[in-house]
């Protein structure tokens, strides 16, 4: 009799040891927990960046460099550095609201609407894409939908359903590395199903207890080209950063 | 004979004068109505040729293959060489240049901040650059609404209802917001010296004209230019010269594949303009086919009265002992003569009014004010003188006249001797 009961006690160890681990597998592959872990990794509090941008255009290729700060989700300053055309050129954008400063004219203009559509620089990036910094849990539902190997790793592909009105691209597809919690892939779709655009993001590495790709390379699907690849010099999370970075007045500063 | 028979035409005006006014008259809006539809052609092809087309165009060949996108990066480099060899083989065309752009046109408050805004079509001229024959050709002083033609640089006209828009006086300032030909940021300041009405919705609604110097300058575009536009001697359009002159053109770059090599496109094979060619002739040929059908008739009836009318000349005749065939040729001659006649005063009137149409044009101005297009319609309506013109009434004039005659004269030989005085005295 003991020996059952014990035996029946084993199986219930068993059983509840056997639950654990299974809701621990559920955990990781919950599309929301996933969205969670990659917005850790991507979003931050603040951030500096200096980066290249190498626009690769029908005719010729140009690097373009800047550097960018940036607070939560609504204010953001950029100064570009070159090439000379560009050096000194600066966008401050705060809320859903972008000025441009040109030092060549020494005048401020403010885009709003579908100017925001337009291409930055001939990149393959929109400023609406460059404002584009709220998380993606805040903005789609997540599906997991099956998994895949990108560049040697193993993802798992979610796809995301627009929940709020107003997003720039109502479909997505991302590719999410599955030990890193980052995106190595991704595909942005129109309303209407098309493929707008597709980002390739490499060379993740470990930033201030992050992980972060360092390299990404953007395709407008709509234009003929080789794509824009966006590099990071340097990043920065968490930084201190100047209230006046974010004011109109940093722009003729 | 015919000295006989011109005599009796000239002499008896009863007969004569009313066929030959009746004749001159359908001759005449013949040839009136034929020279209006091929001006009203013209007038159109005339205007597209002056904005957008030329009588050739040179392009690259990805610039044509997007060029509704306006796309200055695909533009045409070290256009100084290639304008250069367009003039030295092709000595008798103007070579101009044009860059066309987009953008965003700003305008700032006093305290520096946007008071409003909208996105912009811009042309580029050589307006006070170049040789000098494009403000004559664009003819834009006819349609300024205020103010002067850009004389400076950084100086632009803006369409009024742009500018009514954004609240804009003469002499105000603008920021100019687009992309460089390397698709940086192209910044600039405009000040407006110039309103001007196209009569096209899309165009009043937001474009700027300014000097391809400045344009070249603001888009980096130093060496290079959206297009080269060629026009043939004294602006006139030759549809077989263009052919020529562009097809020898690109036979010279045919070898490569070079997604940047020059094209030269004839006017005929622009766009909407290829189209709208196509189903104007079309259209002109029914129309004048139809009008010279219902002259034809007209005269043809014209020619059968005559007949009738002369039933009683021809009895008399008869029974004086002429045969019946010479009548029936003199009768048929003299109808020659009548519609050679009444042909040539109305070619000659229809043709003077045409001339004058030409030369000196009707002014419309003051009716396209309320007319809105998708077109770009000329605002002074002209007619063209063609050496169609010179025949195409005889078609009714003559021939539609003569048969007539010669049907009713049929009649001739139906005529019994023997019933002839019985007739006569009714």
């Amino acid at each position: 009799m003991n020996t059952l009961y014990f035996r029946i006690l084993l199986i219930g160890i068993a059983i509840y040891f056997q639950q654990g681990i299974d809701a621990q597998t559920t955990t990781a592959m919950d599309p929301v927990y996933i969205l969670e872990q990659v917005d850790a990794n991507m979003s931050a509090k603040n951030r500096i960046i200096h980066a290249k941008m190498t626009v690769h255009g029908r005719r010729k290729s140009r690097t373009i460099e800047s550097k960018s700060y940036s607070v939560g989700r609504l204010k953001s300053y950029s100064e570009y550095l070159a090439p000379a055309r560009e050096k000194g050129t600066k966008m401050l954008k705060l809320d859903n609201r972008l000025w441009i400063y040109a030092p060549s004219t020494d005048r401020t203009i403010q885009l709003s609407g579908h100017m925001l559509r337009q291409s930055v620089l001939g990149s393959d990036l929109s400023y609406e894409d460059m404002m584009e910094d709220r998380s993606l849990l805040e903005l789609y539902d997540a599906k997991l939908i099956g998994e895949e190997t990108v560049n040697g790793r193993e993802t798992w592909v979610l796809e995301l359903r627009a929940k709020v009105d107003g997003v720039s691209y109502t479909k997505r597809k991302s590719w999410i590395d599955q030990e890193r919690f980052v995106p190595l892939k991704e595909e942005l779709y129109a309303k209407s199903g098309q493929l707008l655009k597709m980002i390739e993001l490499s060379e993740v590495s470990r930033v201030d207890g992050r992980w972060f790709p360092q390299k990404m390379v953007y395709k407008d699907m709509l234009k003929k080209g080789k794509g824009t690849e966006f590099y990071i010099v340097s990043i920065q999370f968490n930084a201190s950063i100047p209230d006046h970075y974010f004011t109109k007045a940093i722009l003729k500063s | 004979m015919i000295a006989f028979l011109l005599k009796g035409i000239l002499r008896d005006r009863n007969r004569s004068l009313l066929p030959i006014i009746i004749v001159a008259i359908g001759v005449m809006l013949t040839v009136m109505l034929t020279g209006y539809i091929k001006g009203i052609l013209g007038d159109v092809v005339r205007q597209s040729a002056r904005f957008e087309t030329g009588h050739m165009k040179v392009v690259t060949q990805a610039y044509f293959d997007n060029m509704a996108q306006l796309p200055n990066d695909l533009a045409l480099d070290e256009v100084a060489a290639l304008s250069q060899n367009l003039s030295e083989h092709y000595p008798d065309v103007d070579w101009v240049q044009r860059i066309k752009f987009g953008g965003l046109i700003d305008v700032l408050d006093d305290q520096g901040n946007s008071r409003g805004q909208g996105p912009v079509a811009g042309l580029s001229f050589e307006l006070y650059s170049g040789a000098g024959s494009e403000p004559k050709r664009l003819e834009l002083s006819n349609s300024l609404v205020e103010g002067v033609l850009p004389q400076a640089s950084n100086e632009i006209l803006m369409s009024y209802k742009f500018a009514d828009k954004l609240d804009l006086a003469l002499g105000d300032e603008v920021s100019y917001l687009g992309s460089t030909m390397n698709e940086s940021m192209a910044f600039s300041i405009f000040k407006i010296v110039g309103f001007i009405r196209f009569g096209v919705p899309q165009m009043d609604e937001g474009t700027i004209i300014c000097d391809v110097e400045d344009a070249k300058v603001i888009l980096d575009m130093d060496d290079a230019s959206s297009e080269i536009l060629g026009f043939l001697p004294k602006d006139r359009y030759d549809k077989k010269r263009s052919y020529e002159i562009a097809d020898q053109f690109n036979v010279s770059y045919q070898e490569t594949d070079d997604e940047f090599k020059p094209i030269m496109l004839p006017l005929a094979e622009q766009g909407e303009l290829k189209s709208l060619i196509a189903s104007a002739e079309n259209m002109s040929f029914i129309m004048m086919a139809i009008f010279l059908f219902a002259m034809s008739i007209v005269l043809w009836n014209t020619g059968l009265l005559a007949g009738l009318r002369r039933y009683k000349e021809f009895g008399i005749r008869l029974a004086l002992g002429e045969s019946k065939g010479h009548i029936y040729r003199s009768f048929t001659l003299e109808a020659v003569m009548v519609g050679i006649i009444g042909t040539v005063i109305g070619t000659l009137i229809g043709v003077s009014f045409i001339w004058y149409l030409q030369v000196y044009g009707l002014d419309i101005s003051g009716m396209m004010e309320q007319v809105e297009s998708s077109l770009m319609l000329p605002t002074r309506l002209t007619a063209q003188v063609t050496p169609e013109l010179f025949f195409i009434g005889f078609i009714p004039g003559l021939f539609a006249m003569v048969l007539g005659n010669m049907l009713s004269g049929i009649g001739i030989y139906k005529r019994e001797t023997a019933s002839l005085f019985k007739e006569l005295e009714a």
